[in-house]
């Protein structure tokens, strides 16, 4: 518990130095640029202790669960054997975090917004929401198919740079047959389906693998899942912008 | 105070609903498929308990804090009386926007400094790397790379530009940097790409996106108020290979 007591105090004092930088730049330009007063300096000065707070949270929470048990998942998985399961549950993992991801959520109903006003789809909620949530099972399951592709890369040792090439060409050459509305949201969609939550389980996954299996080295094997996680989104909405 | 605790409570609630997904499959495979106890079962549901906690604190500080002047800021910064330009134009003047452009830079970086997705691959990078990647470093080449990003793709929504000619642009460079980088740092570069935007940077991008879009004439926020996460994605790609290119270069140099 003293541990964890001056763990603590060591990683509130981090959190204040990684989010000084945003109240610097918020600060400078609203007196220096924009010259107004603060807006409301009790809300400013309680959110901010809570966003220390949250991230010392975030950080010490991390280091007790999150890695540790996507590691030790990893190599329970290596140790097994047993590849089929291991795809299956590196499918349902991309999947059940990004189904559920808020804001993956809010950019498909604007994606919805947009294929409404550029026709489309019908003019109803019900088209509507049926396009939103269309668009949010397929970046789901191209999430879901990417953390599988990475996990047999690290499995089979690919290179990483071939697969993510090829990749980008593929978004480079749908993109002409792509509708002229998809495309911002397309690109835009690889960026945000990657959670707080997600991202170091991933991760901790990755690096577990290429450390368990022999051969594999954990820094040039073990990373990348996440690289995956956020191009098959782009190639999968554009394929269903042309679809539609 | 008790439309506070709401709040929070509210926050809360919905992390927690976040999360039970992702618990649901790590307990269903590791009961029936691995068969095995998890280890230290007290301390990891200790720490799950801090993420959650943690993660609904961050975000209720930053609705509380940060979100409301980012966005307000975001709106007066766009605005044409701060532009200075003629209410009556149709065309955009790119260069008085300058200011535009520095806050876009500014917040970029700020933001992505202070990115938990971020600090958390950095951890795990330095960790396996045996100190050769330093953290704070590899969190500083990205900002710079979400930065110059976000400044960019500013640009492009007063310019009215193409996005797909930046981002094919962009791949091209990283197709050729990923011919001379040093291959330890290929897989790291690639997912700092994807790691950079997520709670904090895309909500306050998002509305820069769309506040300069609904104002700079000419421009509709719908189609081009997207785009901005595709550049903040892609630059910091560039940034750390080239980072490690010349943290390559130097270390050379010093052995000659």
């Amino acid at each position: 518990m003293a541990f964890l007591k001056s763990r603590f105090i060591k990683q509130i004092i981090e959190s204040f130095i990684d989010l000084a930088p945003i109240f610097t730049v918020i600060l400078f330009f609203q007196f220096f640029v924009i010259e107004q007063p603060l807006p409301d300096i009790i809300n400013l000065i309680t959110g901010t202790f809570l966003v220390v707070l949250g991230l010392t949270f975030f950080i010490i929470g991390l280091e007790l669960s999150l890695f540790p048990i996507g590691e030790s998942m990893a190599y329970e998985f290596a140790q097994k054997g047993s590849l089929f399961w291991l795809l299956v549950f590196a499918f349902c993992l991309g999947f059940g975090t990004t189904i559920a991801e808020p804001a993956l959520i809010a950019v498909t109903n604007e994606a919805a917004e947009i294929a409404r006003l550029g026709n489309m789809i019908n003019d109803s909620d019900a088209a509507k929401s049926s396009y939103a949530f269309g668009l949010r099972i397929t970046v789901a399951i191209s999430v879901g198919i990417a953390i599988t592709i990475g996990v047999l890369r690290i499995l089979h040792g690919w290179p990483l740079h071939y697969l993510i090439i090829s990749g980008y060409a593929i978004v480079v050459l749908i993109t002409p047959f792509a509708p002229q509305e998809i495309i911002g949201i397309a690109y835009d969609s690889g960026g945000v389906t990657t959670s707080t939550i997600t991202v170091p389980l991933v991760t901790a996954l990755g690096v577990g693998l290429a450390t368990a299996i022999k051969g594999r080295n954990p820094m040039t094997d073990g990373f990348g899942l996440i690289a995956f996680a956020s191009l098959t989104p782009m190639i999968f909405v554009m394929v269903y912008g042309i679809i539609l | 105070m008790t439309s506070w605790l709401t709040n929070f409570s509210d926050t809360l609630l919905d992390t927690g609903r976040d999360v039970l997904p992702i618990a649901a499959i790590i307990i269903g495979f590791q009961i029936i498929i691995i068969r095995k106890p998890i280890l230290h079962p007290g301390k990891t549901l200790f720490g799950f308990v801090y993420v959650v906690v943690g993660i609904a604190l961050f975000l209720q500080g930053l609705q509380m804090a940060l979100f409301p002047i980012g966005e307000l800021m975001a709106h007066q910064l766009t605005t044409p009386e701060f532009i200075k330009t003629n209410p009556q134009t149709t065309i955009a003047n790119w260069q008085s926007y300058y200011w535009v452009y520095a806050f876009a830079a500014c917040i970029g970086f700020a933001t992505t400094l202070a990115e938990p997705s971020l600090i958390a691959v950095a951890i795990k990078a330095e960790q396996l790397s045996g100190g050769a990647i330093h953290a704070f470093s590899l969190r500083i080449a990205v900002s710079i790379g979400v930065a110059f990003g976000i400044a960019l793709g500013t640009f492009r929504i007063i310019t009215g530009t193409e996005l797909y000619m930046y981002i094919v642009g962009g791949y091209i460079l990283v197709i050729i940097q990923t011919i001379f980088a040093p291959k330890l740092i290929i897989g790291l570069a690639y997912d700092s790409g994807g790691v950079t935007t997520s709670t904090v940077t895309v909500p306050l991008v998002t509305a820069l996106g769309l506040e300069l879009a609904s104002s700079v004439p000419g421009r509709n926020p719908l189609l081009d108020g997207f785009g901005l996460i595709a550049f903040a994605s892609l630059f910091p790609i560039i940034a750390v290979l080239s980072y490690a290119q010349i943290a390559e270069w130097r270390n050379k140099g010093s052995l000659t």
